[in-house]
């Protein structure tokens, strides 16, 4: 790519795009919970929400009045300022994270001439950023179990830190062959690599299942949800919080989830490329939508694994591929 | 007989059968094999399909289990014993009560109370019938006993009322005169619900 063609990226246009992310992220971050009651009841045929608005549109916002009206509990032994702190660690993360992905294509806005990049800051080491900020945010669960001072909130944070130790190396080691075959951490890098139409994932499959699977146990979704599996740990690391408190951390969760989607359909699956005569804008909500779907799919279909199964998962299964997938990656890199 | 041999309940020292149990793998190659059949057997994908293909059956194939309750309600079977209703004769529209008592009579826990006159015509009136609910069983004696299908258990089964003795009067239970078109004969204690065809479904074994 031609850097020298782009227009000079002015502060209104990152201002901009910021406030783009934040207001269409948080919004869709909401109305995903929506849609996974949905799609969740159609998967075991029930109808979900139904009776706030048409087609139950508006359950969210009666899930927020009641999240916003609802008494701020902090219990009696906990410690009150980490209490506090740890839900706004999640969301706070989740939405770091975000500025450093590119989301939509860059656009002039016409009539007023602003040209609005396709992502807010593009840092050179835009991969090592979001999934640092990303891992960074596992701290939120991690605290807020052990400030709770109850006990299912502490072996929630116990699991935190087992799911910590067990999907970061996976993650790590499955982006390393993409970003060996792309040679950089940016993620506008990889868009524009993909933009002769030969998507990634052909060349890496085994690399972007590793990436669903320990993006999965980034955001806790359920194959590995045992941060707070109800049925084990009453409600796990959020046991004692409600109200907001406890909305900011569903937030991130799903902020999270679609960073994992737009990461996994910038680097694996071709960006927001235009693609046949769709343009780029609808092709990356296209892959984002289904890899979101895909998320909930799951969650529909597959039981959660025990903490140590995933210990196991992942260090003796999904690590070792991982290695070799970057090692056969090299050599025929090397022999090219 | 002793009974010792039913109290012995641990699974490992008695004859039974396990099934769906493998053996575990012997040799080398036998592990190899299950480790390739289980990387490359497409479980996950067919648990993924299942899911999906509900998902399709109840928004394309009309398959959705909810019922919406309160707006629509399922048939219920006509041996239900719900609230008592009281047919009129289909040819004159008079009631088909003759006044006998019997359903008074029978009544165990006395909760019809009922009183009876002669009219002009010598014949036998209701002039006072009620049923009080609060202390109704719902035996369905009374419906058995009577010799006219005059009293009869109607499908009326939401009886949630705001005092313990909600009695009902012989008018309240009658069939309107309008609408004796629409009047339900009792089908008998055999009948089987109108919707019977659709819960009828494969045994377990052919799952």
């Amino acid at each position: 790519m031609d850097a020298t063609m782009l227009p000079e990226v002015t502060a209104v246009g990152v201002i901009i795009k910021a406030i783009l992310i934040l207001a269409v992220i948080s919004a869709i971050a909401g109305f995903g919970t929506y849609i996974e009651r949905k799609i969740l009841a159609f998967m075991q045929r029930r109808l979900g929400p139904q009776h706030v608005g048409p087609y139950g549109l508006l359950q969210l916002i009666a899930d927020g009045i009641k999240l916003f009206t609802k008494e701020d509990i902090i219990p009696q032994n906990a410690n009150r300022i980490i209490f506090a702190v740890a839900p706004v660690i999640t969301a706070a993360t989740a939405f770091i994270a975000l500025g450093a992905v590119p989301v939509f294509p860059d656009f002039t806005i016409p009539f007023v001439d602003v040209y609005v990049p396709s992502i807010a800051s593009d840092v050179n080491v835009g991969i090592l950023f979001v999934l640092g900020m990303m891992a960074a945010g596992l701290y939120g669960p991690l605290l807020a179990g052990m400030a709770q001072s109850n006990k299912w909130g502490l072996l929630g944070s116990a699991r935190t830190a087992i799911q910590f130790l067990s999907y970061e190396v996976v993650t790590g080691l499955s982006l390393l062959a993409p970003i060996m075959i792309v040679g950089s951490l940016s993620f506008v890098d990889f868009n524009s690599y993909q933009s002769n139409g030969t998507w990634l994932v052909l060349y890496q499959p085994i690399a972007f299942i590793l990436f669903l699977i320990a993006g999965y146990a980034e955001t806790n979704r359920t194959p590995f949800d045992l941060l707070e599996h109800e049925a084990e740990i009453v409600s796990g690391y959020v046991t004692e919080y409600s109200g907001m408190r406890w909305g900011m951390f569903f937030i991130g969760e799903y902020a999270n989830m679609i960073t994992i989607g737009i990461i996994a359909s910038i680097v694996f699956l071709g960006g927001y490329n235009d693609w046949w005569i769709f343009p780029g804008w609808i092709m990356i909500i296209a892959k984002i939508a289904f890899l979101f779907f895909l998320m909930l799919w799951v969650r529909a279909a597959w039981p959660h694994v025990r903490p140590d199964q995933l210990m196991w998962l992942c260090w003796k299964v999904l690590m070792p591929l991982a290695v070799i997938n970057v090692v056969i990656t090299g050599i025929v890199m090397m022999a090219i | 007989m002793s009974l010792e041999k039913f109290k012995n309940r641990n699974v490992g020292t008695q004859n039974y059968k396990k099934l769906d149990l493998t053996h575990p793998p012997k040799s080398a190659w036998c592990k190899f094999k299950q480790v390739v059949s289980r990387t490359f057997k497409p479980e996950l994908c067919i648990g993924l399909w299942v899911t999906l293909r509900e998902m399709i059956n109840a928004l394309f194939r009309k398959k959705m289990h909810t019922t919406q309750y309160p707006f629509e309600k399922l048939p219920i079977s006509p041996r239900y014993r719900a609230i008592h209703e009281m047919l009129r004769l289909l040819e004159s529209g008079h009631y088909r009560c003759i006044g006998c008592g019997l359903c008074e009579k029978i009544c165990i826990s006395n909760c019809i109370a009922m009183e009876t006159r002669y009219d002009e015509n010598q014949r036998k009136e209701v002039s006072e019938y009620t049923i009080n609910f609060g202390r109704c069983i719902f035996c369905g004696y009374c419906a058995e006993v009577c010799p006219e299908l005059a009293i009869v258990h109607g499908g009326r089964y939401e009886t949630a009322s705001e005092q313990r003795a909600s009695f009902s009067l012989f008018e309240d239970m009658l069939t309107p005169i309008d609408k004796l078109k629409l009047q339900q004969e009792y089908q008998g204690f055999g009948a089987v619900s109108p919707n019977a065809d659709d819960n009828i479904k494969k045994t377990p074994l052919a799952y």
